[in-house]
C-alpha cells in the first residue's frame, strides 16, 4: 500500500459519526467496515473467536460487534456507554470514526462525538423503518453543524432484501431531511451482518440497487465546505525567544492567511499585519484552516493566549448578551441564573444563563417551555457574559461559534453550545475604527487621552477648578471637555433623581461618557461630587492606569455652607432638600487622590498650575 | 518539504498526516497553555520519538517548555537507554530518570515476578512516585486509542483523581478542539496528544520527517531464545537461559519497546523504514501482540488504567 504523504494524491481525513442503538446493528455496522477495510488482525480476530463464544449473539459466527466494545463492565451488560473511536484507513482515506450510543445517554455523547464530525451515518433497522431515535440522530446531528448524512437502511436480509422497503423509508425520511438543511443525503440498503454494499461492487442480494456502496462513497464523499469563510485563530500560546521572536501559536479556526494580511487583534482591536507564518520546516506563504501555525505580526502589539486574531476586512461580531444553543450534560440540572465559565477558543470568561428561553424537544423539533435543562436536554437560552467576547454564529465556524460552559469549583464540563446570534449589538461596533488607535489619535492631538475627575463637596470649587485648568490647557493647544454635574443633569441624566441608587447611575453614566472622550483622545474634566468611595472606584476602572487622576477638591464643610453659592445648603438645613451630601448623607474622601487641593491655601491658578504638572509627569503632556 | 508547498498551494492541509500532525501540535500547546508544571512522559519507543518532534515543531523556535521523564525499570534494553541520552543531549532538553527505589532495593525483577508485579511496581508505581515528586500536574503521554479497546474510549484529556487513578465514569466530553484542564485540588490530568493515529500513521510519520527512532525497529540478526511463546533477544546475561532452551541468531525486529524479558520480538526482513510500512500493510497481527503484559488477565488495560498505569 503505497500512501503519497502530499500532493494531489495524498490521502484525506474524514472524520464520521454512527447513530444508531446496538438492536441497528451500529456495533456490526462499524465491525464490517472494518473487516472489509483490513483493519482488523489475525490476534484480534482469535480474540474475537473467544470473545464471540463467551458473549457473543451470533452462533458460530464471529461476533464482529464485539469488536467495537471496550470496557468490560459494558461487554458483560452488552451495551457502549461512551464515545469510542476506531480507525482505519484504505489508499485514499483514512477515517477516525466516533461511535456512540444510542441508548439514553445518547444526546450528551452523540454531540460530542458530532462536534468533530464531518458526517453521520444514520442508522436505520428496516424492519421498524423510521423510529423516534431516527428523527433525535438527525436533529442532534444537524445542530451540531453535521452537513452530510447517509441513511444506512440496516437488516435488509430481515426483510427479504425487499426493494419497497428501503423506498418508503427513503421516502420518509426525505421530508426531515430537508427541513434540517443537509447538504448530502445518501440512501444505501445495507446487510451489516452478511456484508451486503458495504464495500465492493452492490451485492447480488440487492439487484434492484445499483448505487454506490458505503466505503466507495465514505471515500469520495466531497466534504469541503462551500466557503473558506474569513480568517479567525485563537491564540493558544505566546511564543519569546530572545532578544526579541514573538510569536502567536495557534490553529486556523478558519479561512487562509498570508504574510502582508491585514489582522484585527480581539477584544482589544488593535490592528496590525501579519509578519511571518513560522514553522519548524520554514515559512509559509499561506496557511489555511485547521493548520497549526506560529504568526509575528508587523508591529508591536499586546497579544495574550486567549485572544483572536481575525481579518481586518471581515472581523467576527462582539457581543456580551447571546442567544445560544446548550446541550446539558451534565447531572445537577441547568438552573436559570447559575454562574459559570464559557471556553471558546481559547478565551474563557465569566458567564450566567440569564434566561431560559426553551426547551427543544428533540424527537419533534418543537420547541416548549421549560423551567430547568436536565441531562441530555436541549434548550435556547440566553447568556449574560461578563465581557463581550468576538464569536461567530456557529452555523460560519465551528471553532469560534462553539463552547463549553465550565464549573467553576470542580472544573466539569457542563455543557456544549452553540452560539446562534447576538442580542446586543451595541459593543458590535466597538472595534469599529480601531484602525486608527489612541496612539494615531495622540499623534494628531498632540498629547494623550486622560479623564481628571474632581471630588468634593457641593461649593467646594470644583467647577471654579475645573475652569482654570480648562482654560489652561486649552492655552497650552490640548483639547479637553468639561463635564459638569449641573449641566449633565440638564440633559443626558435629567431623568434621575437623588436617591443613592439614582447617585450611583449618575455616575456610571458620566463615567462611561468621559471614557468615550478619552477614547477619542481628549483630555475630559469631569466635575461631580461623586460622594461614595464605590462609585469613583468604578468610574477608574473604566480606564487604563495611568488615565484617570482622581483630585480631591478638599474644602471643609463649613467653608462650602459658608460660600453656598446657589444657598442650596440653606435650603437642605431647612429640610426642603433631602438627600444632600454633608447635610443627610455622608462624604465619603478620597483615601488616595492623585492630588489633593486645599482651597483655603491655594488659588484656583495656582491649583490649575499644580495639576498641568501633575499631568506632564504622568506623560498625558508632552 | 513538498508537503509544505502542497499545503500552500491549497492553503489548507492536504494529508491525513498534516491534519494528524496539526492536532496533535494544537493538544501540546494547550497542555503549555493551562498547566502550571507539565512533563512529557519519554518511553525512548517511535511514538515517544513522534510526540518529541512535534513538541518540537509546537513551540519552534523555543523549545519545549517542558522537561522529559523516563520512568526506568533496570529492565530495558540497552539500545533504548543509549539512545534516549543521546538524542536529550543533542536537542538540548532536560531529562529526567525515575527508577522506584524500593522496587530496585527490594530486587523487583520480571523473570522471578512476572510480568504484572513488575510492571505494577517498576512502572506504574514508579510513574506515581516521580509524578509525585516533582508535582507535575499533566504528564503528557504517546498512547494511541488503536492500540487497545479500552483506550479507544480514552479521552485526550484523562483526568485522574488524586492517587493518580482513572475512573471512566468522571471523564469529561470533549468537544470541538476545546480541551479543559481545570482541575480540583490534588487532581492531576494525563495528556495523549497522539489519540487519533495508528501504528500505521507513526510510521508514515516517521518516514516523512526522518524522525530518528532505536535500531531495534530495524530488523537485523540478534540473538534471541523462544519462551512462552515470545522471541526474546538475549540483550545481557540477567535472561539466565534454560537448560532446554537454545539462543539463536534470527533476523528479527520489535514492533513496540519495552522491558527486553516482556517484549517479543518478530521475525523479520524490514531494514529500512519503506520495508517496515510495506510490512505493516499486510500485517495480520496487531502491535502490542508482543506484549506480555497485556494478556496477562482479560480487561487487564482497564484494571491497570484503574490503578494509575498510563
Amino acid at each position: 500500500m503505497a500512501l503519497p504523504d502530499s500532493g494531489p494524491s495524498a490521502r484525506g481525513l474524514l472524520r464520521f459519526l454512527t447513530c444508531g442503538s446496538v438492536d441497528d446493528g451500529k456495533s456490526s455496522l462499524i465491525g464490517r467496515l472494518l473487516f472489509e477495510a483490513r483493519a482488523i488482525m489475525d490476534d484480534q480476530m482469535a480474540k474475537l473467536d473467544r470473545d464471540s463464544r463467551k458473549h457473543g449473539t451470533t452462533g458460530a459466527a464471529p461476533d464482529l460487534a464485539l469488536l467495537v466494545d471496550g470496557l468490560q463492565a459494558e461487554r458483560e451488560q452488552g451495551i457502549t456507554i461512551d464515545v469510542a473511536y476506531r480507525f482505519f484507513g484504505t489508499p485514499r482515506r483514512k477515517f477516525i470514526v466516533a461511535d456512540t450510543p444510542g441508548h439514553e445517554q445518547y444526546t450528551r455523547n452523540m454531540a460530542t462525538g458530532a462536534s468533530t464530525a464531518d458526517l453521520a451515518i444514520i442508522l436505520v433497522d428496516a424492519r421498524k423503518r423510521l423510529l423516534p431515535q431516527t428523527f433525535r440522530h438527525s436533529r442532534i446531528a444537524a445542530l451540531l453543524g453535521i452537513r452530510h448524512v447517509v441513511l444506512a437502511v440496516n437488516k435488509m436480509d430481515l426483510v427479504g432484501y425487499d426493494q419497497a422497503v428501503f423506498e418508503a423509508i427513503r421516502a420518509a425520511y426525505a421530508p426531515l431531511a430537508q427541513g434540517l438543511g443537509f447538504r448530502s443525503v445518501e440512501s444505501i440498503p445495507v446487510s451489516a451482518l452478511n456484508g451486503c454494499n458495504i464495500a465492493g461492487a452492490p451485492a447480488s442480494t440487492m439487484p434492484w440497487y445499483q448505487g454506490v456502496t458505503l466505503l466507495p462513497y465514505l471515500e469520495t464523499v466531497d466534504i469541503t465546505p462551500a466557503a473558506p469563510g474569513p480568517f479567525r485563530m485563537p491564540v493558544q500560546h505566546v511564543i519569546r525567544v530572545a532578544p526579541d521572536f514573538r510569536g502567536y501559536a495557534g490553529t486556523i479556526a478558519g479561512g487562509t492567511v498570508a504574510p502582508g494580511d491585514s489582522v484585527v487583534v480581539l477584544p482589544s482591536g488593535r490592528a496590525s499585519r501579519v509578519g511571518r507564518i513560522v514553522t519548524m520546516a520554514g515559512d509559509l506563504p499561506r496557511a489555511g484552516a485547521g493548520q497549526a501555525v506560529t504568526l509575528t505580526l508587523a508591529d508591536d502589539v499586546d497579544i495574550a493566549r486567549g485572544d483572536l486574531l481575525a481579518s481586518a476586512e471581515s472581523p467576527p461580531e462582539f457581543a456580551d448578551q447571546l442567544a445560544a444553543d446548550l446541550v446539558w450534560m451534565a447531572e445537577t440540572p441547568l438552573l436559570p441564573g447559575r454562574r459559570y465559565l464559557l471556553r471558546v477558543g481559547t478565551s474563557e470568561t465569566g458567564v450566567a444563563i440569564t434566561a431560559l428561553k426553551h426547551e427543544i424537544d428533540i424527537a419533534t423539533g418543537e420547541p416548549r417551555a421549560a423551567r430547568a435543562l436536565a441531562m441530555n436536554a436541549i434548550g435556547r437560552v440566553t447568556l449574560g457574559l461578563d465581557r463581550a467576547i468576538p464569536f461567530d454564529p456557529y452555523e460560519s465556524c465551528r471553532e469560534t461559534g462553539g463552547f463549553i460552559l465550565i464549573d467553576r469549583e470542580s472544573g466539569d464540563v457542563l455543557a456544549a453550545g452553540m452560539i446562534r446570534h447576538a442580542l446586543r449589538r451595541a459593543s458590535n461596533i466597538a472595534w469599529q475604527g480601531f484602525s486608527v488607535d489612541r496612539a494615531a489619535r495622540a499623534r494628531l492631538k498632540g498629547h494623550q487621552g486622560a479623564a481628571i475627575w474632581f471630588t468634593g463637596l457641593s461649593g467646594s470649587g470644583k467647577s471654579t477648578l475645573a475652569d482654570r485648568l480648562d482654560r489652561a490647557l486649552v492655552r497650552e493647544g490640548c483639547h479637553t471637555y468639561v463635564l459638569d454635574g449641573d449641566n449633565i443633569r440638564h440633559g443626558l441624566n435629567r431623568d434621575l433623581g437623588f436617591t443613592e441608587a439614582d447617585r450611583v447611575e449618575n455616575i456610571r453614566r458620566v463615567a462611561e461618557v468621559a471614557r468615550l472622550f478619552v477614547d477619542a483622545g481628549l483630555i475630559v474634566i469631569v466635575s461631580f461630587i461623586s460622594p461614595f468611595r464605590a462609585d469613583r472606584a468604578m468610574a477608574r476602572s473604566l480606564f487604563e492606569p495611568g488615565r484617570f487622576f482622581e483630585v480631591f477638591v478638599d474644602t471643609p464643610l463649613e467653608e462650602c455652607e459658608r460660600r453656598d453659592p446657589k444657598g442650596l445648603y440653606a435650603k437642605a438645613r431647612a429640610g426642603k432638600l433631602p438627600n444632600f451630601t454633608g447635610i443627610d448623607q455622608p462624604y465619603e474622601p478620597p483615601e488616595t487622590p492623585e492630588l489633593r487641593i486645599m482651597t483655603g491655601e491655594l488659588s484656583p491658578e495656582a491649583g490649575a498650575e499644580r495639576l498641568l504638572g501633575l499631568l506632564r509627569g504622568g506623560g498625558i503632556l508632552p | 518539504m513538498s508537503t509544505r508547498r502542497a499545503m500552500a498551494e491549497d492553503s489548507a492541509p492536504v494529508s491525513d498526516l498534516d491534519l494528524l500532525e496539526a492536532e496533535s501540535i494544537h493538544i501540546l500547546r494547550e497542555v503549555a497553555a493551562q498547566f502550571a508544571n507539565p512533563v512529557l512522559l519519554y518511553s525512548i519507543g517511535k511514538d515517544s520519538s513522534v510526540l518529541l518532534h512535534l513538541a518540537m515543531k509546537a513551540f519552534y523556535p523555543a523549545p519545549p517548555p517542558f522537561p522529559l521523564l523516563h520512568v526506568d525499570t533496570g529492565w530495558k534494553f540497552r539500545e533504548m537507554i543509549a539512545f534516549r541520552d543521546r538524542r536529550a543531549r543533542e536537542l538540548g532538553l532536560r531529562l529526567l530518570v525515575h527508577i522506584n527505589p524500593e522496587g530496585l532495593a527490594r530486587g523487583i525483577n520480571p523473570l522471578d515476578h512476572g510480568s504484572a508485579l513488575h510492571t505494577d511496581i517498576m512502572k506504574t508505581q514508579g510513574l506515581r512516585q516521580a509524578l509525585d515528586a516533582h508535582r507535575f500536574d499533566a504528564a503528557i503521554g504517546g498512547a494511541r486509542r488503536d492500540e487497545e479497546a479500552v483506550r479507544a474510549k480514552e479521552r485526550v484529556f484523562s483526568l485522574r483523581a488524586p492517587g493518580h487513578g482513572w475512573e471512566p465514569r468522571r471523564q469529561r466530553p470533549e468537544l470541538w478542539r476545546l480541551y479543559n484542564g481545570r482541575m480540583a485540588q490534588g487532581e492531576t490530568m494525563r495528556v495523549f496528544p497522539l489519540s487519533n493515529w495508528t501504528e500505521l500513521d507513526v510510521w508514515r510519520y516517521i518516514a516523512r520527517e526522518g524522525i530518528p527512532v532505536v535500531p531495534l525497529y530495524f530488523a537485523r540478526p540478534r540473538p534471541v531464545v523462544e519462551r512462552n511463546g515470545l522471541l526474546l533477544m538475549v540483550d545481557d546475561d540477567r535472561l539466565r537461559i534454560g537448560p532446554e532452551e537454545i539462543v539463536r541468531e534470527r533476523m528479527v525486529r520489535f514492533r513496540t519497546l519495552g522491558c527486553y524479558p516482556l517484549t517479543g520480538a518478530i521475525v523479520s526482513e524490514a531494514a529500512t523504514l519503506e520495508a517496515i510500512i510495506a510490512e505493516m500493510a499486510e500485517s495480520r497481527s496487531s502491535e502490542r501482540q508482543g506484549r506480555a503484559i497485556d494478556h496477562d488477565q482479560s480487561g487487564s488495560m482497564e484494571k491497570k488504567k484503574r490503578e494509575g498505569y498510563f
